[in-house]
């Protein structure tokens, strides 16, 4: 681009966030001397209706061509910034945004002249890449208005019929034999105690008959090649291999049960250790007896952190150094740090299924903490009024569970009120155990290319912001796959990600971001760095020279800081662009001659 | 509370004033300074921070470039090993770090003035403390050697 850069600096008080902190009118009256500035201006909130009028205003009657807003973080504003832009006709990729929010003013606020200082260092900056930015179109694909939902639980089959519902074609495999997942195998849900066939038999019953949804069971994944739009995908079944075309793709292969090894709280040791959903068999299956009394202890592989000290001082001297003891013997045990958060849920519910079967059974629920909400809190009422009782433990304190000569379990903890032991001779002790990923979940994480989370569950693209979406384009997640999930919550994402996946294929075409690698052909060597790089595949050496597939690229950048010959660069990002920050910070007068 | 922390470093700071440049990638590093400002964990002004997409983007010659220029620091910062939105970027960056200290302790700058960190979006409490530790760490070493090429001041 040959024209001279026309920038247009607008700087945001956002009220006294920035304003209270930073000298804002200083700043703006310094934005205007420098290179390439040919407006700036403050005002209270940039984001308002007002502000971005303004924005759109001043493009038209200075001419501006490029656009620099000074407020909070791209990853919330840019956005709506960009779309500003765009409907005064810039394009969206000239518009640069410097974050004196979140970087500056809230992190300084009692250095308000070093803040003020340093917002005029991060305005530069945000100037001189402004002055390198260049248009960028967005590639444009074709969608095929077809889905692969992998796994028919609760979560795929809904996300399945809510796709055919719309009328789109659905491929649903599943890897057992009947679909239903794990709700299939429980019996009764909480809070409601409504069978759980009540909800799994209609939704299985109507994806074996609709017609647009193909229902595979025995059936994986093998392959996926492709990208949003036009994925292929190898599945694989009894029946043999079967090649697919499809536009979107929706992961929802679920969780399991964690079940404990072999010596965790004498499990499968004493006969009588079960886990809760071994329980549940009992219960139905009528074996349970009419017991004295039932303990469950919960977090069993679960929420096993570091310990905090302070929890110690509280506890009477003489125990202290022997609990001590077992904490650390805790700690060595096989344990992940997250809850699992139905579990809590789950225990009640037993608790109250054994309470109506057996009301003189005393139930026992040894708890650290107990995480009940919304209406679920009355459910545990309800169990509180049955006479079932809550006791508060040490959690980092494993119980000692031991069997007396007459066959009865003994189970020792800590009572976290008083510090002190206390004991339970009990008939049945229940594990309740947390939701854990799958193990075959990693090598289809790697196939379709979706990260995989510090604990295990698929992650999915923003936790906050985009909770079915993952960052591969096209491709979704719904259920416990990317954490645990009780059956509405399941039920939720299925929807959630069938909605996502039916915007694509409704609309028939995606535009993708613009941020890919270029390689500049003239100075490539074919050397095959990048292709060898590249997570996704995108760079592809052809004729000794390297072909990116925008449509692949996800812009990281790898290949473009790797390449040997420097013949490669990311829109937006690129070398230059990003140098030229670094340089209008470090050598202030430089920015004149930064420029396209 | 704070402000007395503030005061006390007030006191104990020469006239030396850090500049770092910090290569955050888009996904948790950056968004864990953004954390840090909302939940107003405090730190030094010294810090700058260039948004990328990815460590992996980070060019060995970024490093030195900027150095070059005369930053008293740089920080490469990423997400955690596993949490990588590009799935690998951060181990194709560990892999280049090594070289890259190398490479800054032959031009005979100190390789303490580079450091690659590992920062996750929920992590702003890190992120301030790292730019802390960093700050004091480079104000004991006192100004680059190329500082004082670009600014004699």
């Amino acid at each position: 681009m040959s024209e001279e850069p026309r920038i247009g600096v607008f700087i945001c008080h956002c009220g006294v966030n920035i304003g209270g902190v930073v000298n804002v009118p200083e700043v703006t009256e310094y934005a205007k001397t420098l290179p390439h500035v040919t407006y700036a201006e403050h005002s209270l909130y940039t984001c308002s209706e007002a502000g971005l009028t303004a924005i759109k205003k001043a493009i038209k009657e200075y001419n501006l061509n490029r656009v620099v807003v000074a407020s909070c973080t791209p990853r919330t504003h840019e956005p709506l910034f960009r779309a500003t832009c765009k409907e005064a006709g810039l394009n969206a990729y000239l518009f640069e945004m410097a974050n004196i929010r979140e970087h500056c003013s809230w992190v300084h606020p009692h250095e308000p002249e070093k803040a003020t200082e340093k917002t005029k260092d991060i305005v530069r900056m945000a100037i001189a890449k402004a002055a390198m930015l260049e248009p960028q179109t967005e590639p444009e694909v074709e969608v095929k208005d077809a889905s692969l939902v992998i796994g028919a639980g609760v979560a795929g089959m809904t996300a399945a019929l809510s796709m055919a519902n719309q009328g789109f074609k659905v491929y649903l495999i599943e890897k057992e034999k009947e679909p239903g997942g794990i709700a299939r195998r429980l019996h009764k849900l909480y809070p409601t105690l409504a069978d759980s066939s009540e909800v799994v038999d209609p939704l299985t019953n109507a994806v074996k008959s609709h017609k647009n949804i193909e229902l595979m069971t025995l059936t994986t994944l093998k392959d996926v090649s492709g990208y949003v739009g036009n994925f292929n995908a190898v599945l694989t079944g009894s029946s043999g291999d079967k090649e697919i075309n499809v536009g979107t793709i929706i992961v929802a292969c679920g969780a399991v049960n964690y079940r404990p090894p072999q010596g965790l709280c004498q499990y499968k040791v004493y006969d009588r250790v079960i886990t809760q959903e071994e329980l549940e068999g009992v219960l139905y299956g009528g074996t349970l007896g009419k017991p004295e009394r039932i303990v469950m202890i919960q977090c069993v592989g679960a929420r096993k952190g570091e310990i905090r000290p302070s929890e110690l001082e509280a506890f009477p001297k003489s125990d202290s150094a022997e609990l001590l003891r077992k904490i650390l013997k805790a700690r060595k045990e096989e344990g992940w740090p997250y809850c699992s958060k139905i579990c809590c849920m789950n225990a009640i519910k037993n608790a109250v299924l054994v309470k109506e079967r057996s009301p003189k059974t005393d139930v026992v629920v040894l708890f650290g903490d107990l995480r009940v909400y919304k209406e679920y809190e009355d459910f545990y009422r309800k169990a509180r009024d049955l006479e079932v009782r809550f006791v508060r433990r040490i959690e980092e304190a494993a119980p000692e569970i031991t069997q007396t000569p007459e066959g009865k379990l003994q189970v020792m903890a800590y009572d976290a009120l008083s510090g002190l032991e206390v004991k339970f001779l009990s008939d049945w002790v229940v594990l309740s155990t947390p939701l854990r990923p799958r193990k075959g979940e990693v090598m289809l994480a790697r196939m379709l290319k979706i990260p995989i989370g510090t604990d295990g569950f698929l992650m999915e693209a923003h936790l906050k912001l985009r909770p079915v979406d993952t960052n591969v384009d096209g491709v979704f997640i719904a259920g416990t796959v990317s954490g645990p999930k009780d059956v509405p919550e399941s039920i939720i994402s299925g929807e959630a990600a069938a909605a996502k996946a039916s915007i694509l294929m409704g609309n028939r075409k995606v535009r993708t971001e613009a941020i890919t690698a270029v390689v500049d052909e003239d100075l490539c060597i074919g050397c095959g760095l990048c292709e060898e790089i590249c997570p996704y595949g995108a760079p592809k050496i052809e004729n000794g020279k390297s072909k990116v597939r925008e449509i692949l690229c996800r812009g990281c950048g790898s290949c473009a800081a790797e390449c040997p010959r420097r013949a490669i660069t990311t829109r937006h990002f690129g070398d230059q662009q990003i140098l030229a920050q670094a340089k209008a910070l470090l050598i202030p007068e430089s920015l004149k001659e930064v420029g396209v | 509370m704070v402000k007395d922390v503030f005061e006390e470093e007030k006191k104990t700071e020469k006239e030396f004033e850090p500049l770092i440049v910090a290569y955050c990638c888009n996904w948790c590093s950056y968004a864990g300074a953004d954390l840090a400002g909302t939940s107003r964990f405090e730190y030094p002004t010294n810090i700058r921070i260039i948004r990328i997409m990815c460590t992996g983007r980070v060019d060995p010659t970024f490093v030195l470039e900027t150095l070059r220029m005369g930053a008293d620091g740089v920080l490469i910062a990423g997400c955690h090993p596993g949490d990588c939105h590009y799935q690998k970027g951060n181990f194709i960056m560990e892999k280049r770090f090594d070289y890259i200290k190398k490479a800054v302790n032959s031009i005979g700058i100190e390789p303490e003035r580079v450091r690659l960190e590992w920062i996750s979006a929920s992590e702003g409490g890190k992120f301030a403390t790292l730019v802390r530790e960093m700050t004091n760490k480079i104000r004991q070493l006192g100004p680059s050697p190329f500082r004082l090429i670009h600014n004699p001041k």
